[in-house]
């Protein structure tokens, strides 16, 4: 059957099936992304005194120049990333290491380390926080006792521990959530894989090594570009810890900062901030999508 | 040779019940840490709030559970009930809407061929990788300018849209729904949307239980977008009422067992759904996963 011959419906079918995402998805994804760029290029200005008609100027690149310039942004957004740098490699081994055992160790009880594993996925950050935060707590916690009779004094709510506190909770939440994920890609690969490293010789920990983890490297990049997304864009778990601890600032991380921005009623600083924001974590995750999966070729 | 192969293979077992030990040890281990603060979570919440602060965290004290929930669901005049039932509206509805919203696109990407389909493709994906932390704030710019902060809507409409959702629903359905099926339904003279209803949502639907489940949880678990979206605490779903509470903690001390035991009681929902659905969605991870 040529093009031609195709009924008129069916060429326009596809078009039916995508309008009812695409309106919401321009809506409520790129509009937003589109009004907070052109609002960053805009001031606020007044026309005849404090009370006269507000109207906007454009700005040019004046309110990223106002919010990269002061101190808060360069803290914010190296503490992310020193965060990133530790946690993200941390997590993904640990998600790795309890996916291959579960995958070929442990033949029982699979099903039970499984379900346990992802029960914090299914908790939200604020409950999640909240629960770690009673756990972190001097006068109750259980674990400041335990270090404490190691002779250990550990402040786990104080400014120096503070990022690892949360990094912590962050584990503990995405840990089991990217388990799945790479379990999942394991149970893919062929059965007689681990049969023909077997019959080489290899023994659990080489066929793991050499031969499971290259095969599931796209399942590995893409925890890894969640990974980078979430800690960018760390929120959450931040702003719990603020009401209970004073080693949380308002502009902790550049999300807080641009909340604390948008509270103060700087809207344009708001949005320079985001769009910066998402722009950097976009070409991030874009940049260790590209540079991963060229070095499988 | 005989006597070979024999020693070898009890070599062979021995190590391999020492690294299984080893593999369940650590196993084991990993599940405490995953479940520490849960118990905690549930030793808490059955503690009166002097208890709460006396009494070391992980052992339990006296039974205070019963009048923790009834305290709990009578604070504010039963304002937690509300909590739970928008979280419910919020993340039921807006997941469903977003699971049929995504199957239908995913299904067109996966099933015609039309010009600008690839083009449309990489926008959506570009989509999965825009942070939906980073769209609250020009989200609540937008509502802002139509006077449309602090509703339902203002909640519940962006939750409905999920990128990552239509990504998952054309790997389900390029993998699900053979061509075959569709052109057998054309010549038996079947329109192209009773073809996607009767017969492509069908075949997807196991799969598509992970695009609720993942958007339920997304919702249920966001917290920025409803922060700076509402003041009108009718409308907060739990999570945010569950925040507000923790910040007044240091006014009104009773607030941090309501607290506990309110964050112990927004957990069963979700813990029931995945119970649930768990045959589903573990099928439809793994096809989304290895693509």
């Amino acid at each position: 059957m040529s093009r031609a011959d195709r009924p008129k419906r069916r060429t326009l079918a596809p078009y039916g099936f995508l309008a009812p995402f695409f309106v919401p998805f321009v809506l409520f994804t790129l509009l937003p992304v589109g009004y907070a760029f052109w609002q960053s290029l805009h001031r606020t200005a007044r026309t005849g005194g404090t009370f006269g008609r507000t109207h906007s100027v454009f700005s040019g690149l004046d309110q990223y120049a106002d919010v990269v310039r002061e101190p808060y942004f360069a803290d914010s957004v190296l503490r992310v990333g020193l965060f990133a740098l530790v946690q993200i490699p941390v997590m993904l081994l640990f998600a790795l290491v309890l996916a291959l055992l579960l995958d070929s160790a442990v033949a029982r009880l699979k099903r039970f380390f499984r379900l346990v594993y992802f029960v914090p996925y299914g908790i939200p950050g604020v409950v999640a926080a909240l629960m770690w935060a009673s756990l972190y707590d001097p006068r109750l916690s259980p674990i400041t006792a335990l270090l404490d009779s190691a002779g250990i004094r550990a402040d786990l709510l104080g400014p120096r521990l503070m990022l690892w506190s949360i990094g912590n909770v962050v584990t503990w939440t995405y840990t089991g959530y990217n388990m799945l994920i790479l379990y999942s890609a394991l149970q893919a690969l062929p059965a007689d894989i681990e049969e023909a490293a077997r019959v080489d010789g290899a023994n659990g920990w080489t066929t793991a090594l050499r031969i499971k983890v290259p095969l599931i490297r796209p399942a590995l990049v893409l925890t890894g570009v969640f990974s980078i997304i979430g800690s960018l864009q760390l929120f959450t778990e931040p702003q719990v810890f603020r009401s209970i601890s004073t080693s949380v600032t308002s502009t902790y991380t550049p999300n807080l900062a641009a909340y604390s921005l948008t509270a103060g009623d700087d809207y344009g600083g708001a949005a320079a901030l985001s769009v910066l924001l998402a722009t950097v974590t976009f070409a991030l995750s874009f940049a260790f999508l590209r540079l991963t999966t060229r070095r499988q070729g | 040779m005989s006597l070979l192969t024999r020693t070898d293979g009890a070599h062979a077992t021995r190590t391999g019940r020492a690294s299984t030990a080893v593999a369940v040890g650590f196993l084991t281990l990993a599940a405490c840490y995953m479940l520490l603060p849960v118990y905690w979570l549930l030793v808490a919440a059955t503690k009166s709030q002097g208890d709460l602060v006396d009494s070391p965290g992980l052992r339990p004290a006296h039974w205070h559970l019963g009048a923790n929930l009834a305290a709990l669901f009578r604070q504010q005049d039963g304002v937690y009930a509300r909590w739970l039932l928008n979280s419910l509206l919020y993340a039921g509805a807006g997941a469903a809407v977003a699971t049929a919203l995504s199957a239908a696109a995913g299904y067109a990407l996966a099933k015609y061929r039309f010009a600008g389909r690839e083009l449309l493709f990489s926008v959506i994906l570009g989509g999965v990788l825009v942070p939906a932390t980073a769209l609250a704030l020009p989200l609540f710019l937008m509502f802002a300018e139509v006077d449309a902060t602090n509703t339902f809507w203002s909640v519940f409409l962006p939750s409905v849209v999920s990128p990552f959702g239509v990504y998952l629903s054309r790997v389900f359905a390029a993998a699900s729904v053979p061509d075959e099926v569709i052109e057998a339904a054309r010549m038996d003279g079947a329109g192209e949307l009773r073809i996607f209803t009767g017969i492509g949502l069908r075949m997807m639907s196991p799969a598509l239980v992970t695009v609720f489940l993942f958007q339920f949880v997304v919702i249920w678990n966001n917290f920025l977008l409803p922060l700076v979206m509402l003041q009108d605490d009718d409308l907060y779903p739990v999570t945010l009422g569950l925040y507000t509470w923790q910040t007044q903690t240091s006014r009104l001390p009773v607030l941090q067992s309501l607290t506990i035991v309110g964050a112990l009681v927004s957990v069963v929902p979700i813990v029931l759904t995945f119970l649930l659905l768990q045959r589903y969605w573990r099928a439809g991870l793994s096809a989304g996963a290895v693509k």
